[in-house]
């Protein structure tokens, strides 16, 4: 079923996608926390009628065009690459995934593009409390459109809510409210949106303190740093929240991610949280057996299991009881699993071929066979597995895992404290003696990047070898093509976005230094 | 409401929808027509300045609009998405380009410290202007001339040429679309400067760029319609699904649909009012006729590579692979509930027209530009 598919025909095009997601995000999460705050910076003109907060908006709205219209260039890409790049996919999931990108074109890109135009050019043309409006619902509509592509995002994580039908070959929607509500696509929604104001928020303050520092437009700076902060700590503890609730969420469906980002090679009772540590590789010995998985750690005793189980003493699995299995705690080890996969496929192609030779008896008995809940439920379930032949690739990069989500934790604790000190020196009115809180802030916006950055390799690398969790790995989803002309798109976009994002941050640092412009007094 | 319906009628439901999303992407490109006009048009930066500013305000529109038409299709036909944007790999990712581009140029054109300089962006935006309608138009064409894939058991797709759907240009009849498209989106482009642009000089170098730009579309779309009436199309029987070639399809097609033909004529008959009346009588109502007169029209040529038994997406290499609305759709539960969805539509339809209306009561002109705060 895989012929002229190479491992190096994946791998492009895994890039390719990493790629190009990677770039997009890098724009994303500054459009949906800035599209809020710039919404609540025009709430309070309008509240106050204070024209220094129309200045302000008016500044921190001219980034946000700027870094709008090229999140928008490095999104088409990406919506469309499912199809050039991941046909199989396409076809095999169309019949779900397509609903929630339709809904997303329909409900909230229309919203999000149709408001702009007035939210940047409507401030002559439109009343006040209508321009406000149009600034607030180009701002849901941009996070609206992050719901849909990741209830997408999050069924290919945790899919729900379908049924296989051998005839077309593909899963098809029983349930859209299951889809919809999946938990994991709720809190992935939840963590990311939130994430993405943290990120917003420490790039207005990071801004801000540089106006500070160069002892220019003061006031601008310290009003929108109470704003930021507030808002920025709100969100931060939200994050926390959420992030909770997505790794127990990951625990129970994706326990295989859960276990390579803490690095967790042998499963144990009450096991301890890795809080930081190196990893150590160690090539003869692949699966750990020695336990020498850390350089240096520091653990906090019986953390993971109740992160995990919401019980201190609860069984974590690990890598190992994975692939080999654990029957003392029931988990069922890889070649069970592998086995299944192929009774899954070698039934679909029985099912094929019946239907070819005009065996129309076999073909339905087959068929109902295939939809039976006890198939799916027992066989089908393990589909994908049915495409793997080493049981170790079924192991995603563990330090890759490990240190994304510890960069991600480590910095997101930062930012919540980080947030309170901007807050608590900008409201007693320090923060221009405290020169090195307001360097720290310029630094910490690149970090907010790498946080956020962090999160996607985690729920994307982690996921892997699956595209679909369980059900497809990415070399059965990949379009059939030459290697080489997935080389030459990669390298043109990364040529391509490369000179966007040196334009972009050229552009961005010009403005910055213009500053807010001294009109706001008008209207 | 929608549990009612057989399978087949939410099939032309939702191939209605994406027609008329694609006819409403194909009216739209008056921004693509425009952006091959700065240079034509616009005599110095001033000039320039106000057109690029006209169109800047609307190209979110055309360019989520086509954004929509890909989610749509992919949710209704989700085959025709794995097919041919897997397949024609080459064409595809030369539109997106051409859209990449476009999307930073209006904010980057003249902000400074741009790292490209405006020019680049200008240039961005001709490309794009032309690459877009081009070959949109060509792949369009596609869909009356068949592509090269074919599909097996587990519906994976393989191409027949190493060009990726380039080779389509390769079909005369495809390229006529394509270049049908150019020169009807410079003129709808033409006929949106006239409308919104308050510039005298403008107004009479654009209606005189209106009739340069008439005649070869005039010759490439009648080429198509004309060789369209007497081409074979690909017909699929309904019982079991087999394709076969059927001579002067599509002219069967408008003789067993009169509706849709009606619509086709009603909507040609209005593209060329809207231009004649304007060569004629001068005004700045063009764009309404021309630009109503195209979503019918295109939507009515979108109806007729599907309906009636037609295959919208032939494959010339296997025709047995070939795409019907039957066999590339979604499932019938996926197409009910979409079809909720689609109530929204109107909704959406409404506030756009209310923003788009209290946007443009004023025209554009140098003195509005100048108290702007976001210019481009």
């Amino acid at each position: 079923m895989l012929e002229g598919i190479s491992t190096s025909l994946v791998d492009w095009s895994r890039a390719q996608f990493a790629l190009t997601a990677m770039y997009h995000w890098i724009f994303v999460p500054l459009t949906l926390g800035l599209g809020i705050l710039v919404a609540i910076m025009e709430t309070l003109y309008v509240k106050t009628g204070n024209p220094e907060w129309k200045r302000i908006t008016k500044f921190w709205m001219t980034l946000f065009g700027i870094n709008f219209a090229i999140g928008v260039a490095t999104g088409i890409i990406l919506e469309f690459e499912f199809g050039t790049n991941w046909s199989n996919y396409s076809w095999f999931v169309g019949d779900i995934f397509g609903a929630p990108l339709a809904i997303e074109g329909i409900l909230a890109f229309f919203m999000e593009s149709t408001f702009i135009a007035i939210m940047f050019f409507g401030w002559n043309k439109v009343s006040k409390k209508f321009h406000l409006l149009s600034t607030w619902l180009t701002a849901i509509g941009a996070n609206l459109s992050a719901l849909w592509i990741l209830v997408a995002n999050g069924w290919m994580q945790r899919p729900v809510g379908m049924i296989f039908n051998p005839e077309t070959a593909r899963m098809e929607m029983t349930s859209f409210w299951e889809v919809l509500f999946s938990p994991t696509a709720v809190y992935k929604f939840l963590h990311t949106t939130s994430s993405s104001f943290v990120l917003a928020s420490i790039f207005v303050i990071g801004v801000s303190a540089w106006y500070i520092l160069k002892g220019r437009d003061v006031i601008f700076a310290r009003k929108s740093i109470v704003v930021a902060a507030i808002f920025g700590f709100t969100a931060s503890m939200y994050t926390v929240i959420t992030g909770d609730s997505s790794a127990r969420d990951i625990a129970h469906n994706q326990s295989m991610k859960f276990a390579a980002f803490e690095g967790l090679y042998n499963g144990s009772e009450g096991a301890g949280l890795v809080a930081l540590g190196l990893i150590s590789q160690n090539q003869a010995d692949p699966s750990n057996e020695n336990l020498k998985d850390f350089t240096v750690k520091i653990e906090i005793p019986n953390i993971l299991s109740y992160m995990a189980y919401l019980n201190w003493d609860a069984f974590v699995p690990g890598v190992n009881d994975m692939i080999r299995g654990n029957e003392k705690y029931g988990i069922m080890g890889a070649p069970e699993k592998i086995s299944r996969g192929k009774t899954a496929i070698e039934k679909l192609t029985a099912y094929k071929l019946a239907k070819k030779s005009g065996d129309k008896i076999i073909a339905d008995s087959l068929k109902t066979e295939i939809m039976s809940a006890d198939f799916q439920k027992n066989y089908f379930k393990y589909f994908g597995y049915g495409y793997i032949s080493d049981p170790h690739t079924l192991v995603p990069s563990i330090p890759l895992s490990f240190y994304s989500f510890h960069i991600m934790v480590v910095l997101g604790m930062y930012f919540i404290f980080f947030f309170l000190i901007a807050l608590y020196y900008t409201l007693k009115g320090k923060i221009h003696k405290k020169k090195t809180f307001l360097r720290i802030a310029i630094w910490t916006i690149p970090l907010a990047y790498l946080a956020s950055q962090a999160g996607w390799v985690l729920a994307e690398a982690g996921r892997q070898p699956w595209i679909i969790q369980d059900l497809m790995p990415t070399i059965a989803a990949v379009t059939k093509i030459s290697t080489g002309a997935v080389q030459v798109t990669f390298w043109l976009f990364a040529i391509i976005f490369t000179t966007l994002l040196i334009a972009e941050i050229k552009i961005m640092m010009r403005q910055i230094k213009f500053g807010p412009k001294s009109e706001g007094g008008t209207n | 409401m929608f549990e009612s319906l057989s399978l087949i009628t939410l099939q032309q439901y939702w191939w209605l929808i994406v027609s008329l999303l694609g006819a409403l992407f194909v009216f739209l490109m008056f921004v693509q027509g425009g952006e091959t006009l700065f240079f034509t048009i616009a005599k110095n930066e001033e000039e320039k300045s106000l057109l690029v500013n006209t169109l800047g305000r609307k190209w979110e529109f055309t360019f989520t609009t086509l954004v929509t038409f890909g989610g749509a299709f992919f949710a209704s036909f989700p085959l025709f998405y794995a097919t041919s944007f897997g397949g024609a790999y080459w064409v595809w990712f030369a539109i997106l380009i051409s859209f990449v581009i476009q999307a930073v140029s209006y904010e980057f054109r003249r902000k400074p410290a741009n790292f490209l300089g405006a020019k680049t962006y200008e240039i961005f935006l001709f490309i794009n202007g032309l690459l877009g309608p081009l070959l949109v138009g060509t792949a369009v064409g596609t869909f009356f001339n068949g592509a090269m894939f074919s599909l097996d058991d587990m519906k994976h797709v393989t191409w027949g040429t190493e060009f990726r759907g380039l080779e389509a240009v390769l079909t005369f009849h495809n390229l006529a679309l394509g270049f049908a498209v150019v020169f009807l989106s410079r003129i709808l482009g033409l006929l949106y400067f006239m409308n919104s642009v308050d510039n005298e000089a403008i107004y009479e170098r654009s209606k005189k760029q209106l009739l340069y730009n008439t005649i070869p579309f005039l010759v490439f779309f009648l080429y198509f319609v004309i060789a369209l009436l007497f081409k074979d199309g690909f017909a699929y029987n309904p019982t079991s699904g087999e394709i076969s070639i059927e001579s002067y399809k599509y002219l069967h097609n408008l003789l067993a649909m009169p509706i849709n033909t009606l619509m086709f004529l009603v909507g040609v008959v209005g593209v060329l009012w809207g231009i004649s009346s304007t060569l004629l009588k001068g005004g700045t109502k063009g764009i309404w006729f021309a630009g109503g007169g195209t979503i019918l029209t295109v939507w009515a040529l979108l109806i007729l590579t599907a309906f009636n038994n037609t295959s919208f997406y032939p494959s010339i290499f296997d025709l047995q692979s070939s795409l019907t609305i039957e066999n590339a759709s979604s499932s019938r539960f996926t197409l009910v509930a979409m079809s909720y969805v689609s109530l929204f539509v109107p909704f959406v339809l409404g506030y756009i027209w209310y923003a788009w209306k209290s946007m443009n009561n004023e025209k554009i002109t140098t003195k509005e530009l100048e108290q702007e705060h976001h210019v481009y």
